[in-house]
């Protein structure tokens, strides 16, 4: 882990987030959103992107108040803090994408208790000045919606033979499986384990 | 320690008050829109407001249900009912049922359903695929409620989804049960039951 205070301007921090230390396929965190958003890839994006805004604002608002906040209440103050911006999400979501609202439903509240959020937010926001913290929010975002729309479309492809909602072959020759919650299982195993293999590689 | 908690709280409940106070309005419009769309697509063409006229029409079983009418010209045309049963696979299946003034069903749209994806899903198209017995566009719901095949109705069931076959006509058939007992083939509300069913509406879409 990166945990180490970082001074200067670095984008690898960024990278770190996306590709080093994906938070869905090296760190296995935030298990439950994955497995149960990943029905299909738009869903993953949204859930991504949604999870991706909260992680860049709250590491953001994190790094530039820890001074401000006793070391005893650190973790409700920063639950105050995820929990406001996940509320935003889900009230513009609601007004402006209501169809993505619908089909995420319960999962965007529970973006508050997603432990990358507080994670990166006690790990590294916490340690590291503001732009560093919007980096590796931005990174970690953006790592935790690539492993999600991946999934989704590995799962939506072999499940319904869509991608995107665009037929590639026909619905038929789907295996059902995979859009049920085994097959979340079984295609982020798979996955894990690819990614794995060409991180040693 | 106090202090810092508190100016947190206090400067996340001031965002928080902010963004509600924007986002209220495009809610409630999205959602009114959504409505008035599902009505539209169920019913024949219409140049009132049905939401505003919508009443509430009693179910075989106790229940009720909220009508909305369509009128041409104030010559009533067809009703919009929104139906629900808790008869499904999981959860609750609100479906919105566009019938004519005879009880003939002209069209249907589901708003929400949490059957199993890939299988009971399929019941916003199966249902009006011209296919086999799929289709139930154009079945006159005064001549007996439907049933799927099984159970020796004329509807074919979704493969490998009959309970969501059965509760999706289940929900069709207390459309027609609300509009039928309420004895409203005219068109004619009292004012009072106007109200009541507008209050109660807004109470329902927090369930």
């Amino acid at each position: 882990m990166s945990n180490e205070q970082k001074s200067k301007f670095d984008l690898s921090v960024l990278w770190n987030g996306i590709i080093k230390e994906n938070p869905i396929f090296v760190l296995l965190l935030g298990m439950c959103p994955t497995l149960g958003t990943t029905s299909s890839a738009i869903n993953g994006l949204g859930m991504g992107l949604a999870t991706t805004f909260v992680l860049l604002c709250s590491n953001m608002v994190v790094s530039s108040v820890k001074n401000l906040i006793p070391d005893q209440v650190r973790i409700p103050a920063y639950i105050v803090i995820i929990a406001t911006f996940v509320t935003m999400v889900q009230m513009s979501m609601e007004a402006f994408v209501p169809a993505l609202y619908e089909s995420l439903g319960l999962f965007i509240p529970l973006i508050v208790v997603n432990c990358i959020v507080l994670g990166r937010a006690e790990s590294f926001a916490a340690k590291n000045n503001i732009a560093m913290s919007a980096l590796d929010g931005l990174g970690m975002g953006l790592g935790f919606t690539f492993a999600l729309t991946l999934l989704g479309s590995v799962r939506e492809l072999l499940g319904t033979g869509k991608l995107f909602n665009f037929s590639i072959f026909p619905e038929e020759f789907g295996s059902l499986i995979f859009v049920l919650a085994p097959g979340a299982f079984i295609a982020l195993g798979y996955l894990i384990a690819i990614v794995n293999k060409m991180r040693k590689a | 320690m106090l202090m810092s908690l508190t100016g947190i709280c206090l400067i996340a409940g001031a965002a928080l008050a902010t963004v509600n106070k924007l986002t209220t309005d495009p809610i409630a419009a999205s959602k009114a829109a959504k409505l008035e769309n599902a009505i539209r697509e169920v019913t024949p063409e219409f140049n009132n407001n049905p939401s505003a006229e919508a009443y509430k029409g009693v179910t075989a079983d106790g229940d009720s249900l909220i009508i909305y009418p369509a009128k041409m010209d104030g010559n009533l045309v067809g009703v919009a009912v929104e139906s629900n049963t808790k008869k499904g696979f999981s959860g609750e299946i609100k479906v919105i049922v566009g019938l004519d003034k005879e009880g003939k069903l002209l069209n249907y749209s589901v708003l929400q359903h949490a059957e199993t994806p890939g299988l009971g899903s399929k019941m916003e198209e199966w249902f009006r695929a011209d296919k086999n017995k799929q289709s139930v566009l154009g079945k006159d719901l005064a001549q007996g409620p439907l049933k799927v095949s099984k159970d020796g109705g004329d509807v074919d069931a979704i493969t490998a989804a009959t309970i969501s076959s059965r509760a999706f006509l289940n929900a069709v058939n207390r459309a027609y049960s609300a509009y039928d007992n309420n004895g409203n083939h005219d068109g004619t509300t009292s004012a009072t039951e106007q109200d009541n069913s507008k209050s109660d509406k807004k109470g329902g879409s927090h369930e």
